[in-house]
């Protein structure tokens, strides 16, 4: 198992405006991404894999002056793993609206010579993968092989096959959902109320102020690390343990799992931008292909021609196997090719992010079938 | 558990199966049976199996693979979405026998369904010297065995009457050679195409 090694980000500037399904034009826009493995002469060996909420284009790897920097799935993408860059050309991307370099809140707004801020308009899922065909054009890839991804990454790859369904060959759709539930998207309000509340918020104009909505980031995260472990997993990993010896009967630190949740929201608010994490959340409550059908999947993904693999994993409460059940059962309806896997994994939501070995022998099986 | 006969059950029930057909293949194992019919047939169909292992076998095997827990139904399943549902050497292993066969005949125009056949003779001869069978079509001790269902070919005719389900055909073997004379005695395994009443 070797690593891609070291990577070097890259940057593309696209100057034809991008009208987004908010109704927003932006008169152009950059987009951060990375690569691994070579494409081929035919242009058939492209992978894109998909970053969730708190993702980037940095999917493998390391750079050359941070070396402790490791790509978020670098345990799947590399020579010789699932996702083998002896095979296939790898490409990660940082999406629109995001704060890992590419066009976001943190950019200038041509219009006002400032950062964005909370001018940066809300982009969807929709908006992401019509930014990731002007990718594609751009690196000569005419069709993926596969676009993979996890959570919101697999909401990406879905919408890659309704959106452009003759530019995939394979959807990877994993701990996903067709769209969210009603708890999902009140688990989504309830970080976004943390930080639009934070009095250092200022409008979604922190920027300017020379202020982090610290403490209103910290709690977003903190609600949503809590839906990405499992019950069982938060038992085993924390139980009631305490951080020292005895109760203070006040109200700092007692418990192991609140020392993780805020070690957790700190560790976020030096990395993570609260107006992407709020157009992030909003991306993730829109998403709903079957909106425009009446709330009919089935008809929905009608004009997905691609073939499916759909992983769940059996302690996901956040994305339950039954909401990807309900995406095999239409891609069924319409007669497509699908795969799916329920992974027994203890670590809920977060374990399409680890290396359990039976989820990724079945994820590098399919790989492995997708001729290049 | 198809890997136990090997191609004779798939050959049987191939002859069943007209080219380009939709085919659920329930308990699939490793998909060879799918494997075979799309070569053979060229059908498009899923295979259900609720093992970690065959699931991963069905994917390497090329094959659509679902992992669904039979006992919990089909109930995602459109009506009519199949011409044949199969369910080859499984059926013994399912504990809600009646609502199972009645999904297949739900989903599926016909069913086909084979099993190992409990009254074969020799069943009857190691059951009459006091311990359970233990053969080529039962081939597991009575404390591993994943079949939680015995039956005999004459109990699963009499369901089939109870319960409005057409037995549109049978097909009776032992040890992969065709039986015609008192088959609930003289057979090992049998193969039904049924269909709805």
């Amino acid at each position: 198992m070797n690593s891609v090694g070291v990577v070097t980000p890259q940057r593309v500037t696209f100057g034809a405006p991008i009208t987004l399904k908010g109704g927003v034009t932006l008169p152009g826009f950059e987009l951060v991404y990375e690569t691994y493995g070579e494409l081929n002469a035919e242009g058939s060996n492209a992978v894109l894999v998909c970053h969730a909420l708190s993702g980037s284009h940095h999917v493998a790897g390391i750079y050359a002056d941070e070396p402790k920097n490791v790509g978020w799935w670098d345990n799947l993408v590399g020579p010789g793993k699932p996702l083998d860059t002896n095979r296939f050309f790898v490409v990660g991307v940082n999406n629109l609206g995001g704060c890992y370099g590419s066009t976001g809140p943190m950019s200038l707004n041509p219009a006002s010579g400032k950062p964005y801020g909370a001018d940066f308009p809300v982009v969807t899922v929709e908006d992401w993968v019509a930014a990731q065909a002007r990718l594609a054009d751009h690196l000569g890839i005419n069709c993926w092989a596969a676009v993979v991804g996890g959570s919101l990454g697999g909401m990406q790859a879905m919408e890659w096959t309704l959106q452009f369904p003759d530019r995939i060959r394979h959807a990877l759709v994993i701990a996903s959902a067709p769209k969210l539930s009603a708890q999902n998207i009140a688990f989504n309000e309830l970080a976004r109320q943390a930080i639009l509340s934070d009095p250092d918020f200022h409008g979604g104009h922190y920027y300017e102020h020379g202020v982090v909505p610290v403490n209103g980031l910290r709690l977003a995260r903190m609600v949503g690390h809590i839906t990405y472990l499992s019950d069982d997993q938060m038992g085993e990993k924390f139980g009631r343990e305490l951080k020292n010896d005895k109760l203070s009967y006040g109200y700092g630190v007692d418990f192991q799992i609140e020392s993780y949740l805020r070690y957790q929201g700190d560790r976020f608010t030096t990395y993570f931008d609260a107006n992407t994490y709020l157009i992030t959340t909003k991306a993730l409550d829109y998403f709903d292909p079957a909106r425009d059908y009446e709330g009919d999947l089935q008809a929905a993904l009608a004009r997905a021609k691609a073939n499916f693999f759909v992983a769940s994993f059996s302690t996901d409460w956040r994305f339950a196997p039954e909401r990807s059940q309900e995406i095999v059962y239409a891609l069924m309806h319409n007669g497509r090719d699908v795969s799916y896997a329920e992974i027994e994994c203890s670590a809920g939501h977060d374990s399409f992010l680890l290396d359990d070995a039976h989820y990724h022998a079945v994820l590098g099986a399919y790989l492995d079938r997708i001729e290049t | 558990m198809t890997e136990i006969f090997g191609r004779f059950d798939f050959d049987v029930i191939a002859r069943w199966i007209v080219p380009g057909e939709r085919v659920l293949d329930l308990g699939c194992g490793d998909g060879s049976l799918l494997k075979f019919l799309k070569a053979e047939k060229g059908i498009r169909g899923y295979g259900v199996d609720n093992d970690p292992h065959n699931v991963l076998a069905s994917i390497r095997n090329g094959v659509n693979v679902l992992q669904f827990d039979l006992e919990k139904g089909l109930a995602g399943v459109d009506d009519d979405a199949f011409d044949h549902v199969i369910m080859s050497l499984s059926l013994q292993t399912v504990r809600h026998t009646v609502p199972l066969v009645q999904e297949m005949l739900r989903v599926g125009h016909e069913a086909v369904v084979s099993f190992p056949n409990f009254g074969h003779r020799s069943h009857r001869e190691a059951i009459a010297k006091g311990r359970m069978p233990v053969s080529e079509a039962l081939p597991y001790q009575w404390f591993n065995s994943p079949n939680v269902r015995f039956f005999t070919i004459a109990d699963f005719e009499a369901l089939c009457a109870d319960n409005g389900i057409v037995v549109h055909e049978g097909l009776f073997f032992d040890e992969g050679r065709a039986v015609t004379e008192d088959p609930n005695l003289n057979a090992d395994v049998a193969l039904y195409r049924l269909g709805r009443g």
